[in-house]
């Protein structure tokens, strides 16, 4: 699954952006941990147990349903390839 | 800073010049030759100078922005200033080499635009032969993996064809495509009865983009952008006034808007003789329709400013003479009746061959 905009530290708001043409998300601390691993070498369930191990302090059953939902976000975009 | 007036965008004119002579071009008329194009030097300041007022997204445009044979360079710097940097062309002229060259200097994207499904007629609207080559130049695009919107002006000629349209951006493996009526301003005024679809062709073809993104999702983005004339609300246009987007314009006039010079008693500053961040923070015409003090009393009392700021200047200009009037695109308007006639006209007119005024100046012989 690889993410196909790019993306950039944004200096004033303190936060990445994530660009496509034409537009850009702001993106939340947790969607850019997510943005970050989309680099065609993870799968979904890859990045939802990474992410459970750096965040024990959140349930993974809640960390699975956080990038599923942002990852559908993208999808339904078309800014995720192999997605499913 | 005040985030409420920061540009997310550089719209970077590099030249007027243009090898095809689209009716609906939305250059001002009367500017083709090239005479005063800003340096290489000044475009590369403007950049630095764009990205830390903000800006994260370039589009290079024109005219062709082709036709400078430094637009190495400039993609070159854009990317190492992590601009996000978009070329909007008609893909002539162009090799494979030289596109690949972008692709590794740091392009992000390529925007391609059609005249119409259809060889023959995309030419005749081009003006130009060159629906073939652009074809070939949008499969360059997918090689390299770069992400490719298909861009087409709609108007009474092709709104017809959407079906082959949507077709056309599915066989080039188009990540966007973008229906875009013309919007009647510039060439697309002048030839705006020749142009101007019926409320029935937007209709028909509105429904038909509207199935086509739902079956698409996920593949293709499918943007369908209705003409002001057949809106009951005026669009956002630039998503207001000195709020998002920086236009600099092949000569080097910082704007809110690619037309914005053509407003008369406004005045705008040179990039070659100010800071863009003060052109943007504190100049004169940046500064003219930002906030709601300008606006007439209707338009300030009516919640909808807040979404479309006003709507469009340019039309406003256009159409009443008075750049500071309500956009007449907006229903409630005293000037709607302007649009309304235009639209009756449109019905009348409808299946009656008009010809077209050609954008004059051919861009390479000046």
């Amino acid at each position: 699954m690889r993410e196909a905009g790019q993306s950039r530290f944004d200096r004033r708001a303190g936060r990445y952006l994530l660009l496509y043409p034409e537009m850009g998300l702001e993106l939340s601390r947790t969607a850019t941990e997510i943005a970050r691993l989309c680099t065609g070498e993870w799968t979904v369930d890859g990045i939802a147990q990474h992410l459970a191990q750096i965040h024990s302090e959140i349930s993974p059953v809640e960390i699975m349903r956080d990038v599923r939902d942002f990852l559908k976000t993208l999808a339904c975009r078309g800014l995720l390839q192999g997605f499913k | 800073m005040n985030n409420e007036y920061r540009p997310y965008t550089l719209i970077a004119e590099l030249t007027y010049r243009c090898p095809l002579r689209c009716p609906y071009c939305s250059n001002p008329l009367g500017y083709a030759g090239h005479g005063n194009e800003i340096d290489t030097d000044t475009w590369l300041r403007v950049f630095h100078e764009a990205e830390a007022l903000g800006v994260v997204q370039l589009n290079l445009t024109g005219g062709e922005p082709l036709l400078r044979d430094d637009l190495e360079q400039l993609i070159e710097r854009a990317s190492r200033l992590e601009l996000y940097t978009n070329l909007i062309t008609s893909g002539i002229p162009l090799t494979f080499e030289r596109l690949s060259r972008f692709a590794a200097l740091g392009l992000n994207c390529v925007q391609v635009s059609v005249q119409s499904s259809r060889s023959t007629e995309s030419d005749r609207i081009a003006g130009a032969p060159s629906f073939h080559r652009k074809l070939e130049v949008m499969q360059w695009v997918a090689s390299l993996e770069l992400p490719l919107t298909l861009n087409v002006v709609l108007h009474r000629d092709n709104i017809g064809e959407i079906a082959e349209l949507i077709a056309l951006a599915e066989r080039v493996s188009a990540d966007r495509l973008e229906l875009a009526n013309a919007q009647y301003l510039g060439w697309a005024l002048k030839n705006r009865v020749a142009l101007l679809p019926t409320r029935e062709q937007i209709e028909t073809a509105r429904t038909i983009a509207a199935d086509a993104r739902e079956r698409l999702r996920g593949t293709m983005e499918v943007i369908f952008v209705t003409p002001d004339y057949y809106s009951v609300h005026p669009k956002s246009c630039m998503d207001g006034w000195g709020r998002r987007f920086i236009v600099v314009n092949p000569e080097g006039l910082a704007l809110p808007c690619h037309l914005a010079h053509t407003l008369p008693g406004l005045r705008f500053d040179n990039v070659t003789k100010r800071h863009l961040a003060d052109i943007w923070h504190h100049s004169d015409g940046f500064n003219q329709f930002r906030g709601d003090g300008w606006l007439p009393d209707a338009c300030r009392s009516c919640d909808r400013h807040t979404k479309d700021f006003g709507g469009c200047r340019c039309q406003a200009f256009h159409v009443t003479g008075n750049a500071g009037a309500t956009d007449p695109a907006c229903s409630l308007s005293p000037d709607h009746g302007f649009i309304e006639s235009a639209r009756s006209q449109a019905s009348q007119s409808a299946g009656v061959p008009i010809l077209f005024e050609y954008r004059n100046g051919r861009g390479f012989a000046q």
